[in-house]
Formats: structure tokens, sequence, C-alpha cells
């Protein structure tokens, strides 16, 4: 189970890369990997306002549709709207497959340091 | 506290993410994941643990009358090994359970019918039976594995003597062995492809499953697990109990005509069963984004015609599919429809069933 050094993690299993002034966040490996083959997802809107713990987008797997929770406060900045097309993507490269920029956010202190999602993973199972 | 199958052990070795199904634990997927899992069987082969599933024996000099009067197919003129396909009626048209009757021999049949149902059947089985007819519940000493695919009756071929795999769809040999193993062999399956179900002695189907891994693991042979069986049978809209059909559902309604013999003189069911059926089953193709689940409204224009039984994405196919259960004559092929996912409408096309059929 990958878990990048340079990335904030949520209990939801989100991560959070703070480029320049943008959030960018994503579901992390072992989030993936629990939600299985993704076959769609379903992304907010640019503008649209983010708030800490509610859900900003939804996975599908072959299975079942799961919210994707924020785990920032903020505004949608920007969309990878190369995942509506690939979302299997998600499943071979999550710290690459970014859901949204956010911006004007907040929240990011709260967040779980790698060696900390580590940990909280490991509690897990 | 959910019972394991024999191979449970197997299933945790092989990675298979464990979940509770119909009493059971079950792998829902193994490490590859269900997209793989699906297209092996479409394309090689798969070997699935179908072991929840229940068997009962029925034998008694007035056996063959009381399938016939309890079951709504027609079991006259069946010959030693074969098998078919019936529905369970309730006396109001609404469906018990489906399940496959094997005639071993005159006198001697298996049912094999659906886990979550099996108590239920057998108490209605043993309620309704009259004259010499004896149900036997023998599930705890069978396991069952499946193995699909079209490359299937090519792996199953170097275990075993071709005289031990039945050379017709729905018939099965009774007194097969299998890599040493005796089991049943029966040309039936739930994924629409070609393929077999064996019938095992539970503390033998772990040895049978290895043996049959060792060999067509070379051919592309895979561990499936619940998710691949789910989207399979999906994709040839194979019926599963509990979605498009329950107790309050009739098998006209959901389409399982073919299994009811309405000139039989009686049968349970058969009264109720004689109304015009109020709503059928048709299939759904997604046209808009997202994916249909089951127990979503079905709206044509503002009206609510129906309700889906099931959906999700087919991989095979590429695309999501659903069925669903509507007002009869409320729309026709080619049809534009929509349902409500989590509080959107999704466009959907009226297609035929099924969505997937193989070519022979």
């Amino acid at each position: 189970m990958e878990i990048r050094e340079n990335l904030r993690y949520s209990e939801d299993h989100e991560w959070v890369l703070i480029e320049d002034d943008m959030a960018l966040v994503g579901i992390t490996d072992y989030a993936q990997s629990e939600l299985g083959d993704l076959v769609f997802v379903n992304l907010p809107e640019e503008g649209d306002e983010v708030v800490v713990g509610e859900a900003f987008a939804d996975v599908e797997s072959v299975k079942a549709v799961s919210d994707v929770l924020s785990p920032v406060n903020g505004t949608v900045a920007e969309i990878n709207e190369d995942l509506l097309d690939a979302p299997e993507h998600i499943n071979s490269d999550p710290y690459e497959a970014w859901f949204v920029k956010v911006q004007d956010f907040d929240g990011e202190k709260d967040l779980m340091s790698a060696a900390e999602y580590q940990a909280y993973i490991d509690g897990l199972s | 506290m959910e019972k394991h199958t024999p191979l449970y052990d197997v299933h945790v070795a092989l990675g298979g993410k464990m979940v509770p199904f119909a009493g059971y634990m079950l792998p829902v997927q193994y490490g590859t994941g269900i997209v793989t899992e699906h297209m092996a069987v479409r394309e090689k082969a798969g070997l699935f643990d179908v072991s929840h599933m229940g068997e009962v024996t029925l034998t008694g000099s007035d056996a063959l009358a009381n399938l016939n009067e309890i079951l709504t197919n027609d079991f006259t003129n069946m010959v030693d090994g074969q098998a078919r396909y019936t529905v369970l009626c309730q006396e109001d048209g609404g469906c018990i359970d489906d399940l496959i009757v094997y005639k071993k021999a005159e006198n001697d049949y298996l049912l094999v019918v659906n886990a979550a149902n099996r108590d239920k059947d057998v108490a209605w089985l043993k309620a309704h039976a009259f004259g010499d007819a004896w149900f036997t519940d023998v599930s705890d000493e069978w396991g069952q594995l499946a193995l699909q695919g079209p490359l299937a009756l090519k792996i199953l071929e170097l275990l075993t003597e071709v005289t031990n795999i039945p050379a017709k769809f729905y018939h099965a040999v009774f007194d097969a062995e299998v890599a040493g193993v005796p089991c049943i062999v029966s040309r039936t399956g739930y994924t629409g492809e070609e393929g077999v179900e064996l019938y095992v002695a539970a503390d033998q189907v772990a040895g049978l499953w290895q043996a049959i891994m060792d060999v067509g693991a070379p051919h592309g042979l895979i561990p499936c697990g619940l998710g691949a069986r789910d989207t399979l049978r999906m994709e040839a809209a194979m019926p599963l109990y509990g979605h498009e059909m329950n107790e309050t559902v009739t098998p006209l309604e959901t389409g399982l005509g073919f299994a009811v013999k309405m000139a039989k003189p009686n049968f349970i069911g058969k009264v109720a069963l004689e109304a015009a059926p109020r709503r059928e089953r048709i299939g759904l193709r997604v046209t808009g984004r997202g994916i249909i689940r089951e127990g979503q409204p079905v709206m044509a224009g503002e009206r609510q015609i129906g309700t889906t039984t099931s959906g999700t994405h087919c991989p095979y196919l590429g695309q999501p599919v659903a069925m669903a259960l509507v007002d009869k004559g409320s729309v026709a092929i080619g049809d534009q429809v929509e349902a409500v996912v989590r509080g959107r409408k999704v466009a959907a096309e009226v297609c035929a069933l099924p969505f997937y059929k193989r070519a022979k």
C-alpha cells in the first residue's frame, strides 16, 4: 500500500497536496484498493464550495457507489475532466489522479501526516 | 454468525475479499478484481465456489406427481440426467424461489435452490408433499463449483473422460469422476457462457478446486467471486431471486413464462397466474452519465412506470445496464426513459434482453 510523504491525509482516505495556492484532492491507494475497479466518477463544478467532511464527488465501482468527502474547505477552481472518461486511472495511479483543485482553502492543518495515516490504516486491519 | 464453505481457507489464501452472503462468508472478488474476473469468463474461463447453494433430494413413487403439483414447470417428459429450470410459487402466484430440478432416475430427483431461500423452500416442500414423496435437505453434505467460460469444457477434458461431460446443455452425468473425485457434472451455469457446475461431497471440494486450478491456470483460468457472478448474470439478463423476483412478483411478470406450464391440469399458483400480468421486466441501456442501480424509480416523462430491480456497469459490454419491473405495455424497445439516481435523473433507452448473448 503506497503512502506518499509529501501529502496530507484524512480519516476518510482522501489525500491533499498543497501546490502553490491550490489544494489538490484525491483518494488514497488504500481507498482505491478497498473500492475495487472504478467505472464512474461524478465531479462537482468549478465554483462549487466544498466543506470538510461533506461529499463533493462520488465514485462508483462495479459493486457500489461511494461518496468522496472533502478533506478541506474552499472553492473548486478546477476539476480533472480526464477522470470522467478514464476513472480507471484512480485505480492505476491514485496519487496522480487528482479530483479537484481547491482555492481559498483551509482545514489542511487538521489532516494526518504520512506516518500518522500509515498508523491509522494499520489500526483498521 | 456466517457459515464457511469448505473452500473458506482457500479463498482467504488467494486474497479473496470475504463478505457475508446468504448466511455464508464468500469472496466478492480476489486480488485481480471484478472486471478481470468477468472478462476471464467471457474470453477464457473462471472457477467459482457456489457451495452455498442448497441441495434437496426427492424420492418416492409419487415424486413426479409432487413436482408437477408444487412447481410451475412440467417434469413429465424428462430423461435420466436431464435438468429443468422452474419456479416455486405461492397460491397468489408470488415467487418463493427459482430452482433447477434434475432427474437422476425414475422416482429420484435433485433440486438445487438459492441459499437464502433454502429453509423456507424445504419447509414449503415438506408441508405440501403428498403420498410417497420425501424431500430431504442435503445441502450441508454437498459442495458445488462452477467452471464457466469458452475454455471450460476443454479444461474439464484434461481431468476426465469425455463420457463424463454431458453432450447437451441442461443435462448432467450423475456418476461422473473428475480428477479422481466422484461428482455430478452438469452442463448448466449462471454466466451466459459455456460451462459446467460440479456437485461434489463437501470434504472433497477443496481437492477438486485445486485440481481444476492446476490444469486450468495455464489456459487462463482464474478464480472468480460473487461480484463477477453478478455482473455476468446481469449481462446475460438472468433473473436473480430477491431482485427480479420475490414473493410479490409472479414468474409471468418477470419474464419466466417459459418455465410456467399453464397447460398442466393444476399446480400451486395456477389460478392466480391465469390473470393477465400487470407488470413486465424490461432492459435499460444507460445513455446518460451514471450507473443505474437497484430500487431506483423509472420515469416515462413525469410518470413513474416502475422500479429498477438490478443495475451495474457491465465489463464486457463496457457500459452500464439495468433491469426494471414496469407497468405492462407502458414502454416499448427503443423508448427513452429516465431513472432517478440519488436525486438526479439519468437517461436510458429501453432495449431487448439479454444484453449479451454468446456466439454459438
